[in-house]
């Protein structure tokens, strides 16, 4: 073990120093627990950097065609070979990383402001507005979540917009009844009252006392609920919701791909349905992780 | 309380979603973007014929109006008609829903033979490679695209090791004959017609459909029974029944099991909704003429009348579902019967 801080000289009043150190030793205790969690690290570094970058560091362009180079099998010129119309595969995995991960972040993003937002008034103030939002959260819920999505991209239309609208919806549940449950225990708590004495008012006491205190939680909510939102962001453009060809994108792409099975061209489904497994692989780890860090009681 | 009050209280607690259910879809179809009266009329319309359609659809009238004439219909049995098929889309849903319930059901099945007794096995041998395999399973399995996971099986079983069938449909024509129609399960159907070689065909086009549906199902439950397995494990009641030396088989079935079986049987609610979700992308890899695929068709081609009646029936069916879970928990734990 590396040497520890001296303890006792940080104890009384915890510098901000110290304190980072005591999370980074989390950290390093989540990591060394789980070192399945250290290699989602380095996954989700590679995601990002294929996010960022992808259209840069692509060896293609993922939307020049090549009909001369259709359906090769994977080569060192092509690593995952190319597609029917001979489009390079790995460059068009590399590029579509920003856009699933892109919907993906921006659906949580969403869900988990709005949500929040809603539950925390809605545990703090009670009554009327906590039965209608409670009533309303319930009816998300009546639907198998999928179906609800597919519904509501079909209503607003065909667009990757309202794949993220669609995404953001059937997740609120999650965020908003968790905000409330957390808000409402905490509601007559004494340093909520001593706020309240204080003479700050709701919206302040909101945001500045009780909702910061449950941020850490939501936070692992978020992380474990991304991997479940790339997946309902790819199967929707996997039916042909949202994102049209050419685009790459992983869903659409195994879409694509799975018409040469029976032809035995696998690497045009395999490479970006493999992508799309290690991105929710990655995220669902990571959750896993940061909740050891942040929230450890609740590991099962 | 007995057992039919409580199932007849849990059936009118579910009536408010069922009303939230129908209000959610009337409004996705009605109070969004998008006018129907112009799709409805093509692409030649003009202005007049525009109006024409509106009138004829009655979209002219305020939407209390239309909503109530929606409720109405509804009532009467009558979603409209599928713009595709031109048939009615209740039709079209009954005859297609058979081949989605047979799949899901199978799927369930699946799920839970391999899961329930993953979980067991990893929880009574904690930290064994048992419980190791069980976790990463677990982890690894939620993961999983159901419809990737599904084109690889198609992809190893069907191309490389042509064991399964060609991935079209519940049952290859050419070779087979639908069995006489009773529950419009093919698999029960068959058995109880006695044509054992249908059943065969029926259960190997099943095969694939079902493992890849039912993967996605696993990871949730075999996670729950091992967390709940393992509670009940290391509870009082388990250390008294092991210090009065009950056997082993005693305290693990009839002790921690019983205790352990109410928050899998909860877990259920939510693999419903996962599973149903998940059936549309199935079938629509495996061609299962189902309620999923038709909903995908109907999507495509902007036919919302069918979309619609197919969330609504999916709702329900998640609505009913949970209910049966619902009943499922006070049969396993009676305490639930008590909260009423």
């Amino acid at each position: 073990m590396a040497p520890i801080a001296p303890l006792s000289a940080a104890r009384p009043l915890a510098p901000p120093a110290a304190r980072s150190f005591a999370s980074l030793r989390a950290v390093r205790y989540a990591l060394a627990e789980n070192r399945l969690t250290l290699v989602a690290g380095v996954l989700f570094c590679l995601l990002l950097l294929c996010a960022v970058l992808g259209g840069v560091a692509a060896p293609y362009n993922p939307l020049a065609t090549d009909t001369t180079a259709r359906l090769q099998p994977p080569t060192t010129a092509h690593l995952f070979g190319t597609d029917a119309l001979g489009r390079d595969i790995l460059s068009r995995v590399m590029v579509a990383a920003r856009l699933d991960l892109g919907m993906a972040v921006s659906a949580v993003a969403i869900s988990f402001v709005i949500g929040t937002a809603l539950g925390a008034m809605a545990g703090y103030t009670g009554g009327v507005v906590d039965a209608v939002f409670g009533r309303v959260m319930d009816t998300i819920m009546a639907f198998p979540l999928f179906v609800l999505a597919m519904g509501i991209v079909a209503a607003l239309g065909n667009s990757v917009l309202n794949i993220i609208l669609a995404t953001a919806v059937i997740n609120l549940p999650f965020y908003g009844r968790f905000a409330r449950a957390e808000v409402n225990v905490r509601r007559d708590l004494a340093y909520v009252e001593a706020a309240r004495m204080g003479g700050n008012g709701a919206v302040r006491i909101l945001s500045g006392h009780i909702v910061r205190n449950i941020l850490p939680t939501m936070a692992v909510q978020a992380s474990l609920n991304m991997g479940w939102a790339i997946l309902n962001a790819a199967g929707l453009s996997f039916i042909g919701l949202g994102v049209r060809p050419p685009t790459p994108e992983w869903g659409i792409m195994v879409s694509e791909g799975a018409s040469y099975i029976i032809s035995g061209e696998w690497w045009t489904f395999v490479f970006p349905g493999a992508a799309l497994m290690l991105a929710v692989f990655c995220f669902n780890l990571l959750g896993d992780g940061l909740r050891d860090v942040l929230d450890p009681r609740r590991r099962t | 309380m007995n057992l039919a009050r409580i199932a007849a209280k849990r059936l009118l607690g579910a009536i408010p979603s069922l009303m939230g259910v129908v209000v959610v879809t009337f409004l996705l179809s009605h109070a969004l973007p998008g006018d129907p009266a112009v799709l409805f009329a093509g692409p030649a319309a003009n202005a007049d014929s525009v109006a024409q359609v509106r009138a004829h659809l009655g979209l002219d009238r305020s939407l209390l109006a239309q909503f109530l004439s929606y409720v109405g219909d509804m009532a009467h049995g009558n979603l409209g008609q599928s713009l595709t098929t031109g048939q009615p889309v209740l039709a079209d849903l009954v005859q297609r829903l058979p081949a989605s319930l047979e799949l899901t059901a199978a799927a369930i099945l699946f799920a839970v033979a391999v899961a329930v007794p993953l979980g067991v096995l990893a929880a009574t041998r904690e930290g064994s490679l048992a419980d190791h395999l069980c976790r990463s399973t677990v982890t690894v399995a939620a993961a999983f695209p159901t419809f990737f996971v599904a084109l690889l099986l198609v992809y190893v079983f069907y191309y490389l090791l042509r064991i399964a069938p060609e991935p079209l449909g519940r049952l290859n024509d050419v070779y087979f004959e639908a069995p006489p129609a009773l529950t419009g399960f093919y698999l029960i159907d068959a058995a109880v017609a006695g044509e054992w070689t249908t059943f065969r065909g029926a259960l190997s086009q099943m095969a694939l459909p079902a493992v890849s549906l039912g993967l996605f199902a696993l990871a949730p439950i075999a996670r729950i029974t091992r967390a709940s397995l393992l509670t009940a494990l290391g509870s009082d009641f388990v250390r008294t029944a092991r210090a009065c030396g009950l056997t082993r088989r005693k305290v693990l079935v009839t002790y921690a099991m019983r205790n352990a079986a109410l928050p899998v049987v909860n877990v259920l609610g939510m693999v419903f909704s996962f599973v149903l979700g998940a059936n549309v992308l199935i079938e629509d890899v495996f061609g299962w003429p189902g309620v999923g695929a038709y909903a995908v068709k109907a999507v495509i081609q902007s036919d919302y009348v069918a979309v619609q009646g197919f969330i609504l029936m999916m709702a329900t069916l998640y609505i009913l579902l949970n209910l049966l879970v619902d009943l499922l928990s006070i049969a396993a734990d009676p305490r639930v019967r008590m909260e009423g």
